[in-house]
């Protein structure tokens, strides 16, 4: 047994002493060649292809989400190397609130067109004009797309759905599994999930059942700002510091525009901003931003004090399980 | 609560946005239930500054809301409606927490009794276990069961936080005591090496800094102790296994024309290291040839290794498709249709001699028949006794008839290797994580070690 003296100066020698006792063989082998260990984005790349891969190899018809969102457009990068010199072998698949910023879906089309790639479109607007679905009171459409989502899914018979949700985004996400069941309804069962062990990923299910991918469930916000900096992704220009004519409402930054009218006691202003989501434009709110570079971007992610979500969704500040509510019923 | 869990957190941008650079440990909690893992999780979280203001403020309203004078931090990681209304957690959850070093990932399982699968899930990706103990209450069952699933699961590495110092007055000789029971239990169980910490999760003592309330204790906080551990073994110790999950054959739909003859074998290299010009194997059909590229997306590698996602060129058209293993063609495995193996059983209804499954190993799922079920560990005195059934949350030995051939390994060489899932082929369930040759203890435990064990005192 290694004695250890303890004072504070001498925390890392008491901590590898300590260690040197109980765990002489872990320790002591510093053969290890530093570069055969893969960097925390570079582990997080090849679990993410492993998963899309396996999915692809298992699923009869799988199809990926893309909203034209970071987090969607990392996906899709990932699954153009997966499957590299082939095409990505299924569609993509866009829930359209009808309340995109014209960038996103300029951004969305060049993108589709650029990797040859099939788009579904399924719109909640077309629910909202033949009647399916009202507009709610606060006019946001962000829960409207769960039921357009599902009927999609339903009538393109997609078993199986990627998605770029995000573990860290918020806690119902937290929960959530690589590969995660949902039932005939679409409904998700946080209670009652599938033990997902080792790299084995299962997404059998039975007929009407269907499953939901989540490749990219480890990475943090600033592992993707990282990415996109290190494979240079094109995006959308509005997650760029740009001018903005924007006006306040809910402590956000919300821009003026056609599903977004600033009311009369709420003064607009232009100013430099950014987006770090992008979604529903009458709730997505912009953040004051100087940062025009990813590498900027991603000591300003890096710094925040708020979490994605909390700086620039209205809707997921309805309540504590807003998040959780809407997954259960089917929503991404 | 301590005063630091009131003031707002401040984040070093440059420790974050640099994590990246460092390696990634993944980590996952384990004990029984109230021993105080979320509480932990939520501590580990806020003393790294990974606690953003808005999360920070909503456990505090809540907290505020239900009567509570400080932030309950375990309602950091218990999201779901059911965990907050019951104060339990329910289900695995995942966290996210950087230093200047290393970035982690801490899956937080719940000890509850019908929830263990959780703790199956959580530590099958695991480099390190922390095994939550209550110094007032020392090993539960729960806390048996846990340590059973890490050392089956042969977690690299185990922590056992003796929680709730506070509540014992910090007391040396409660600490001693419970360490040496833990330990004793550990080593029935197969966990050597395991390293003992008194926490405080709720006030933080010994979680980020060492804490002055235990002068008599002179090891690492829990922090300093995780960054300081290897994540994991040089692939180039282990030999080079890579199961292909797609074969890659654009022909016409070839992103350039370059590309029309490419053929290609895709998938993550499970261990080991392949370099352009090594022989393989492929498994089972036994041919071989030689690697003659390596694609990783557009870029070309002269090698790659563990746990790499590349995609293999090979010399010759043999015939390789989904589910096939290549491997070194040194000291390749020999596939088998008969398997020893140690399952714990998932599933809601329970297993029985004869039953007819699927099995998952790599990307290669074919059909078994349960042979015979050989013993089920009994958790009281640790060691196997003869049983008609394996229920949910059971630990058993079986013998396995596999369809096809499949080239799996010992797991006790190979965590990879030797991993496999058994679903219900009618609903598609997960029903049992398999690993393959494991045992278990035959002969009756020995009789618990005295106090203060000296091998064990830090």
């Amino acid at each position: 047994m290694t004695t250890t003296t303890n004072t504070p100066d001498t925390q890392a020698a008491a901590a590898t002493s300590v260690a040197d006792a109980t765990q002489p063989n872990a320790y002591a082998g510093g053969s290890t060649s530093a570069d055969r260990r893969l960097s925390q984005l570079d582990a997080l790349e090849a679990e993410a292809i492993l998963v899309i891969r396996e999915m692809a190899g298992e699923l009869e018809r799988p199809a990926l989400l893309f909203s034209g969102g970071k987090d969607s457009v990392v996906m899709l990068h990932l699954a153009t190397k997966a499957f590299w010199p082939a095409p990505i072998p299924f569609p993509v698949l866009h829930v359209d609130t009808g309340h995109n910023f014209p960038e996103v879906l300029a951004y969305r089309d060049e993108t589709v067109e650029r990797l040859g790639l099939r788009l579904v479109v399924a719109s909640v607007q077309d629910y909202i004009d033949d009647g399916r679905l009202r507009e709610r009171a606060d006019g946001t459409r962000n829960p409207l797309q769960t039921v357009p989502l599902l009927d999609a899914i339903n009538d393109n018979r997609f078993d199986g759905v990627f998605g770029g949700g995000r573990r860290d985004e918020e806690k119902a996400r937290a929960k959530e599994r690589i590969v995660s069941l949902r039932d005939e309804f679409g409904q998700w069962d946080p209670k009652n999930q599938r033990p997902e062990l080792w790299n084995l990923f299962n997404p059998r299910h039975r007929p009407g059942e269907h499953v939901r991918v989540f490749p990219i469930s480890n990475w943090t916000e600033v592992d993707i700002w990282r990415y996109i900096d290190r494979e240079d992704i094109p995006l959308a220009p509005l997650y760029y510091a740009h001018e903005r004519e924007v006006f306040r409402r809910d402590g956000m930054w919300l821009a003026v525009g056609p599903v977004s009218r600033p009311r009369d006691d709420e003064p607009t202003s232009t100013r430099l901003v950014r987006y770090r989501t992008v979604g529903d434009m009458s709730c997505t709110g912009a953040v004051d931003s100087p940062a025009r570079t990813n590498a900027e971007i991603v000591l300003e992610v890096a710094a925040s004090t708020l979490t994605e979500r909390g700086a620039t969704r209205a809707d997921d500040r309805i309540s504590e399980a807003a998040m959780e509510d809407r997954k259960k019923e089917g929503y991404f | 609560m301590s005063a630091s869990t009131q003031t707002t957190p401040v984040l070093d941008p440059a420790a974050v946005a640099g994590a990246g650079r460092g390696t990634l440990l993944r980590l996952a909690t384990a004990g029984s239930v109230d021993d105080g893992k979320s509480t932990l999780v939520g501590r580990l979280l806020h003393d790294t500054k990974s606690v953003l203001s808005d999360q920070l403020a909503a456990v505090e309203r809540v907290s505020r809301d239900r009567g509570l004078t400080a932030a309950d931090l375990a309602l950091l990681t218990d999201g779901l409606r059911a965990e907050r209304e019951q104060g339990i957690t329910i289900d695995v959850a995942y966290r996210y927490f950087a230093t200047a070093t290393r970035s982690f990932v801490l899956a937080d399982c719940p000890g509850h009794v019908q929830y263990t699968r959780n703790t199956v899930t959580g530590s099958s990706t695991a480099d390190v276990v922390v095994l939550l103990v209550d110094a007032r209450k020392g090993v539960l069952e729960q806390t048996r069961r846990h340590l059973a699933v890490t050392a089956l699961l042969r977690v690299p590495h185990v922590v056992v936080a003796v929680n709730k110092i506070d509540l014992v007055d910090f007391s040396q000789e409660v600490y001693d005591r419970v360490e040496a029971e833990v330990q004793a239990v550990a080593r029935e169980l197969g966990v050597v090496d395991a390293i003992a910490i008194p926490v405080s999760a709720l006030d933080g003592d010994n979680i980020a800094e060492r804490s002055s309330r235990t002068p008599w204790y002179s090891g690492p906080s829990l922090l300093e102790l995780l960054e300081a551990l290897p994540p994991s073994d040089d692939p180039a110790h282990e030999s080079f296994r890579l199961p292909v999950q797609l074969v890659i054959r654009p022909q016409g739909a070839a992103r350039d024309e370059a590309h029309r003859d490419y053929r290609g074998y895709a998938g993550q290299v499970a261990t080991g290291v392949v370099r352009v010009g090594d022989d393989v194997v492929a498994l089972p059909s036994g041919r071989r040839t030689t690697v003659v590229g390596i694609d990783l997306g557009e870029r070309t590698l002269d090698e790659a290794f563990a746990p790499q996602s590349v995609t293999l060129r090979l010399a010759d058209e043999i015939d390789i498709s989904r589910g096939d293993v290549i491997a070194a063609a040194v000291d390749a495995p020999e596939p088998t249709q008969d398997i020893k193996a140690v399952v714990c059983w998932l599933g809601d209804a329970p297993l029985r001699p004869g039953q007819r499954l699927l099995l998952k190993h790599g990307s290669r799922t074919v059909q078994t028949a349960v042979r015979t079920l050989d013993g089920v560990l009994d958790l009281d005195d640790l060691h196997a006794v003869p049983s008609e059934a394996l229920s949910l949350n059971d630990i058993g030995l079986v013998t396995l008839r596999l369809a096809a051939p499949v080239p799996v390994e010992n797991y006790s060489v190979s965590r990879r290797g030797g991993s496999f899932l058994l679903i219900d082929a009618h609903d598609g369930r997960t029903v049992a994580a398999g690993m393959v040759g494991a045992t278990l203890p035959t002969a009756a435990a020995a009789p618990t070690e005295p106090e203060g064990d000296e091998e064990w005192e830090i």
